[in-house]
């Protein structure tokens, strides 16, 4: 049994079919890319993985439990954490309060004992605040603690908001364009940071990806959607060579 | 200007950041504490009116400021409040139990209120809570046996542990004093803990608060429940402050007096609330003021600029029919709330701190600093 899977997935608008059919399995500590040209249906799959759109048809399973009905909310408390295409911050927060938000799927307090602040309050806001500290230090975050998030520059957001993601400690993270609109250096730090997921912090990663240099680097395998199908799937090097691959991105 | 180096986790948790909080909060409470023997009853009659209209706007705020659930039907929570105290002290019941009973039902009915509110969002929530207030209002006015209707309630003096406490006395004044600094500090606790986080995830992104674990429609409804249970609370003090409650006294004008404690006082912070407050207060005076001696006034300088005394007099009977015109006091608002939105959307909370920042800068400060600035527009996002 593998540790995610999606089985015979589809999300049809009407007419379109942006997922048509898709199933793949992702084992337990690997980091496996969905690449695929524009429109191909890669952050559909995601968004159908985090629940944002109900599948037409198709079921997930994750550690052997069917998620497919799972309520959104209980996604991340299943442990499987994601960060979005276009960055969905807490615009007007502090970038702490936005990693302690990643925090929520931990805490355990009642709304009458936060109202009084008990010590059972603060000690949990305490192991909260080691946590996000740790995970600042993993990604090099110390310089913007008590920043609000609207002043940042776009390539700190992107960071911050992998930060959020591994704050609440997942199994399982989906990494929606971790490059995009980085440059070449922050991109070769991505590159680092997700190895060091997988190695250090023992997270498998679902990634979809454009920039194949970083897929190259990182991916175990590989996955190319076109039109909400899957066209191939392996290595890096396999996939990139698959004679669908070439045709679906050179119009061959 | 202070740089704080913090050396514990608790340096984050804790309410006041630095000693300079304390003496300044310590040397306002001590004004607070002496007000009412040192200032006019009219003035302490105001602050009474201010702590009961802050109260409200730190329960506002909780729902609009930080969770960002657009709300006018807060009348309605106040009037439940107020009707729940007048109704249930005629069978003698003791003050601190109908005070939390008013909180209570109203938290009951703001959690109602919530859950066809979960759907919507924007102007059609707006729509829809000012909808609810009608409907309670319409309810206070047919439903004689229990509110007399139309004709109104008289709310007797209220009696704490078998002392009468007049509601132009001090006492009174304490006790509503006590009951808002009690919502704010038990709000402050909520905003920094998980509670108050998921509430202003929400706020900003409520997809992203779904992915990472907030249970949006849960969050929502306590949010309405809070909020509302809080202007339950205030709705019994109002009641008393008053001593008389009729459903005409709960309209949506009031609704958006609350609506302008929080947008002109600033809608990020419970500061906000509490400038709101006093300006929305004190304006009142003002109006008066206007209503009574601007129409001799503009006639005195019309004379004084060579206009004979028939002239003169058309102007002050036309100035005086402008200042008491029905509906001016709606009017003023809408400009004034238009004027802040306009050109001080952070309220008069905003502008203290820049004020502040000005002299810990100084000479430093730079104009652009708070300059706004047009940032890049989302596309495709996730709603």
């Amino acid at each position: 049994m593998s540790y995610f899977r999606a089985e015979n997935l589809s999300l049809h608008f009407g007419g379109l079919k942006a997922v048509d059919s898709v199933s793949f399995a992702v084992e337990k500590g690997e980091i496996l890319s969905i690449i695929g040209p524009n429109g191909a249906g890669k952050s559909s799959i995601f968004n159908l993985i985090s629940r944002i759109y109900p599948p037409t048809s198709g079921r997930i399973f994750f550690e052997d439990q069917d998620i497919t009905e799972q309520p959104a909310y209980d996604i991340a408390g299943l442990g499987i954490a994601r960060t979005f295409q276009n960055i969905e911050l807490f615009e007007n927060a502090t970038m702490l309060s936005n990693l302690l938000v990643g925090r929520h799927r931990h805490s355990a307090t009642q709304l009458w004992q936060e109202l009084l602040f008990l010590p059972s309050v603060r000690a949990g806001e305490k192991v909260h605040r080691r946590r996000v500290e740790q995970v600042i230090e993993f990604l090099d975050l110390e310089a913007y603690r008590d920043k609000l998030i609207s002043g940042l520059p776009y390539g700190v957001r992107k960071v911050i908001e992998l930060a959020r993601a591994l704050c609440s400690e997942p199994k399982l993270i989906l990494l929606d364009e971790p490059s995009s609109g980085l440059n070449v250096e922050e991109t070769d730090d991505m590159s680092f940071w997700i190895r060091d997921m997988k190695t250090e912090l023992g997270i498998t990663v679902l990634m979809v990806e454009h920039d194949m240099t970083l897929v190259n680097r990182v991916s175990d395998r590989v996955i190319a959607l076109n039109y909400g199908r899957v066209l191939a799937m392996g290595s890096p090097s396999e996939v990139q060579r698959h004679p669908d691959v070439v045709a679906a991105y050179l119009g061959a | 200007m202070r740089f704080l180096f913090k050396t514990d986790y608790e340096d984050d948790i804790r309410l006041f950041p630095h000693s300079g909080y304390v003496v300044s909060y310590g040397i306002l409470l001590a004004f607070l504490l002496i007000a009412p023997f040192v200032l006019s009853s009219y003035l302490v009659s105001q602050l009474v009116f201010v702590c009961i209209y802050a109260t409200v706007g730190v329960g506002l705020m909780i729902l609009t400021g930080f969770t960002g659930q657009a709300s006018l039907g807060h009348a309605a929570f106040l009037a439940i409040g107020a009707y729940t105290a007048g109704y249930l002290q005629q069978y003698n019941v003791p003050f601190p139990v109908y005070f939390l009973a008013g909180g209570l039902l109203t938290g009951v009915v703001g959690a109602l209120v919530g859950f066809p509110a979960l759907r919507l969002s924007g102007i059609y929530l707006v729509i829809a809570t000012i909808s609810f207030a009608f409907i309670v209002e319409e309810v206070l006015a047919r439903w004689e046996s229990v509110t007399h209707g139309n004709e109104g309630m008289r709310v007797k003096t209220l009696s704490l542990f078998g002392q009468a406490v007049p509601q132009n006395g001090p006492t009174f004044y304490f006790l509503c004093l006590g009951v808002l600094i009690l919502t704010i500090v038990g709000t402050l606790n909520l905003l920094r803990s998980p509670t108050g986080r998921a509430f202003v995830a929400i706020r900003d992104s409520e997809t992203a608060a779904r992915s990472m674990g907030v249970n949006v429609s849960l969050y929502k409804v306590k949010s309405f429940a809070i909020s509302a249970a809080i202007t339950g609370l205030a709705g019994v003090l109002f009641a008393h402050k008053l001593s008389f409650i009729s459903p005409e006294m709960f309209t949506l004008q009031l609704s958006i007096e609350f609506i302008i404690v929080i947008l002109i006082g600033g809608t990020f912070s419970l500061h906000g609330a509490v400038l709101g407050a006093i300006f929305l207060v004190m304006i009142d005076p003002f109006l008066t003021y206007l209503k009574d001696d601007i129409p001799g006034i503009i006639a005195g300088f019309a004379s004084t600029f060579g206009a004979d005394s028939v002239t003169a007099g058309k102007i002050q009977s036309n100035a005086a029919a402008i200042a008491s015109a029905n509906g001016l006091k709606g009017a003023i608002y809408g400009i004034i709330i238009v004027l802040f939105v306009l050109f001080e959307p952070l309220g008069l909370y905003g502008r203290w701190l820049k004020i502040k920042l000005f002299f810990q800068l100084f000479p430093l400060y730079k104009r652009a600093t708070f300059k706004r600035q047009k940032i890049y527009v989302k596309s495709e996002r996730n709603r």
